[in-house]
């Protein structure tokens, strides 16, 4: 224990005396928090839309009137050819192409029925597929409003319909942010536990006090718990930063209880501190560490759920996401912060985690050698 | 310098792949004494020195330090010596009184003892004023002599120095060999890997390294007799040119 209260000094005076380490751990991860939620924003806005309007009569005015107004499309091409609209997606200036043909109007009021025809530029996927979903629903919104005016609907309608009314459970104003802000927090509190853990150790290796530590009777553990206390207290004052920053810019409370949150947070930090312990285990350079990193995180990030949702992963890919911590730490916080989950509901993700923490530390302190 | 062998070595042997960094060294240091261990770069010095303070695993052998066995009982050993490396290893971002207290306090150290010693050992050093100035910030010669009173605040039997005084004006390599001195004079072995063949002349006796074997072993002037040589230069130049290993 006494030779662990050297170690501890040693360690807390050499990060409160790194100016960028502190940088690192206080004012990264609030601006980080503060910017991203806003710009990493899921709904698709500004969706540049090119009209070729053959028509150009009060109804396919009143359509793109109505298109427009609804905040999710930029009107960039006006024209009455196709072949026009197409130049505009072909230097990729629009997105989506709305072709109204002629005799629109006319056919409409006497024949009931009319056809439009939607382009979508498909290069980027996800804007043409959720662009043209928009623009349906606009479009069939303003058909119902269209038959509305032109026919009389008999007592029963002769054909059944189906109204369907939707409500939003536990983020009832569908608030991207609420589901964001936790998600983001979980992923610096990975990245600075993993970084700053491997870097510290590596860095003793490059300046060469390691040996000086390994000719010592340090034990293993000593060394690594001393080097893992203080990274997990940091972490811990990171995520409190974080949801003060939650609570100030977002509004965010989490509806279940914080201590949920900090009980899974404690022995999370614990497993990733442990792969960062792991990575310094086996990378000689700061380098080689940083890029170790670089890329575990980059997995973490693109495949622990908060970007992409899991569920509709590939099998196979739902499976290497198991094996990523950071999927349940996101689930936990959804869980507690949104739905207000307890420690019993959470009880899985927390016994998996702890399995984590205790192979990637078995792991790293069996590959620590003071001898080569 | 008693009889009593602090650090026996035989067919100590330690292999990297093929190449054969320590070929079957046997020596044997007395307690008290100053060994000095030189040879050409890439010779298996520090190798040598670092199956001894048990950061290195040797491939096949018996070596005993302090009376431990370097095989089983290296953690045994390492309360017993202090070392220095080539590589300057004191936080450089500690004060030159948290260096002192932390490398105190990992040996076990009381506080009081810690506090009495660091005191005195300030003094000798001439580094009262700096105490609490990052070691960062001391020029090179004043680094060397602190890792070296550091090595050795633990008082330990044996104390390992790899090439303790590369870089350091002649000055302070002189003030540097006092310190030796006075280490051996209370009783601890030193144990010292040096380029600097004036250096060699300080020591009780000498090891030289060619190409991972031991290729002369006695005290300074006996060597000089055998090689027919004036100064330990020459007795090295005669030894060392028969390498066939290349720099490195």
């Amino acid at each position: 224990m006494r030779t662990l209260k050297f170690i501890l000094q040693k360690e807390f005076r050499q990060i409160f005396r790194d100016p960028a380490i502190i940088r690192m751990i206080f004012l990264l991860p609030v601006i980080q928090l503060i910017i991203l939620p806003m710009a990493a924003d899921y709904e698709i806005k500004n969706i540049q839309l090119a009209v070729a309007d053959h028509d150009h009569s009060t109804y396919s005015r009143q359509l793109i009137n109505k298109i427009t107004a609804s905040g999710y499309f930029k009107l960039v091409d006006y024209g009455n050819s196709y072949r026009q609209s197409f130049g505009e997606i072909e230097k990729d200036r629009a997105d989506l192409i709305l072709e109204i043909p002629q005799q629109f109007e006319k056919q409409l009021v006497r024949e009931d029925a009319s056809t439009l025809f939607i382009a979508v530029n498909a290069i980027n996927g996800v804007k043409g597929g959720l662009g043209s979903a928009y623009l349906r629903s606009i479009i069939q919104d303003y058909n119902r409003e269209v038959r509305m005016q032109w026919i009389q609907f008999p007592k029963f309608s002769p054909e059944p319909t189906i109204e369907i009314t939707s409500s939003n459970w536990f983020n009832p104003l569908m608030n991207y942010k609420f589901f964001m802000v936790p998600g983001i927090l979980v992923l610096l509190l990975t990245m600075i536990g993993v970084n700053l853990t491997a870097i510290n150790i590596v860095r003793e290796k490059e300046i060469g006090t390691i040996e000086q530590i390994n000719v010592t009777p340090i034990k293993k553990y000593h060394f690594i718990l001393g080097k893992l206390i203080p990274f997990w207290i940091l972490g811990l004052v990171v995520m409190t930063l974080g949801f003060v920053v939650a609570r100030v810019v977002y509004g965010i409370i989490p509806v279940g209880s914080f201590a949920t949150i900090y009980i899974f947070a404690a022995v999370y930090l614990l497993a990733v501190l442990g792969l960062g312990l792991l990575i310094s285990t086996y990378a000689a350079t700061q380098q080689q560490s940083m890029l170790i990193s670089f890329f575990i995180m980059m997995i973490f990030i693109l495949m622990g759920g908060l970007y992409t949702s899991i569920d509709s992963m590939p099998e196979w890919a739902q499976w290497i996401t198991r094996f990523n911590p950071v999927s349940y730490f996101i689930e936990v916080m959804r869980m507690v912060v949104l739905k207000g989950s307890g420690l019993a509901d959470i009880k899985q993700q927390l016994l998996i985690i702890s399995g984590f923490a205790v192979v990637l530390n078995a792991w790293a302190i069996y590959s620590y050698r003071k001898r080569s | 310098m008693g009889n009593e062998k602090v650090i026996t070595a035989e067919q100590l042997t330690k292999r990297f792949g093929d190449f054969v960094a320590v070929d079957a060294i046997s020596f044997e240091v007395s307690k008290g004494e100053i060994f000095g261990f030189l040879g050409a770069n890439g010779a298996g010095k520090t190798t040598a020195m670092r199956m001894l303070c048990g950061l290195s695993l040797p491939t096949s052998g018996k070596a005993t330090v302090a009376g431990f066995d370097v095989f089983k009982q290296n953690e045994s050993i390492k309360k017993k010596i202090g070392y220095m490396s080539q590589k300057f290893s004191l936080y450089e971002d500690l004060t030159v009184k948290e260096n002192i207290r932390f490398y105190g306090g990992i040996y076990g150290k009381s506080d009081s003892f810690i506090k009495e010693k660091t005191e005195k050992l300030l003094q000798q050093l001439h580094l009262t004023n700096e105490a609490n100035a990052l070691v960062r910030s001391l020029p090179l010669g004043w680094k060397q002599k602190l890792a070296f009173s550091v090595a050795i605040f633990h008082e330990p039997d044996i104390v390992f120095l790899d090439e303790p005084t590369g870089g350091v004006d002649p000055v302070t390599r002189r003030e540097f060999w006092n310190m030796i001195y006075e280490a051996s004079a209370r009783g601890i072995t030193v144990f010292v890997t040096t380029h600097y063949l004036d250096e060699a002349e300080y020591c009780n006796r000498v090891s030289i390294m060619v190409d991972g074997k031991i290729e002369a072993l006695d005290t300074p002037a006996k060597l000089k007799e055998q090689y027919h040589a004036e100064s330990m230069d020459e007795v090295f130049l005669q030894l060392a040119r028969k390498a066939t290993r290349s720099d490195g």
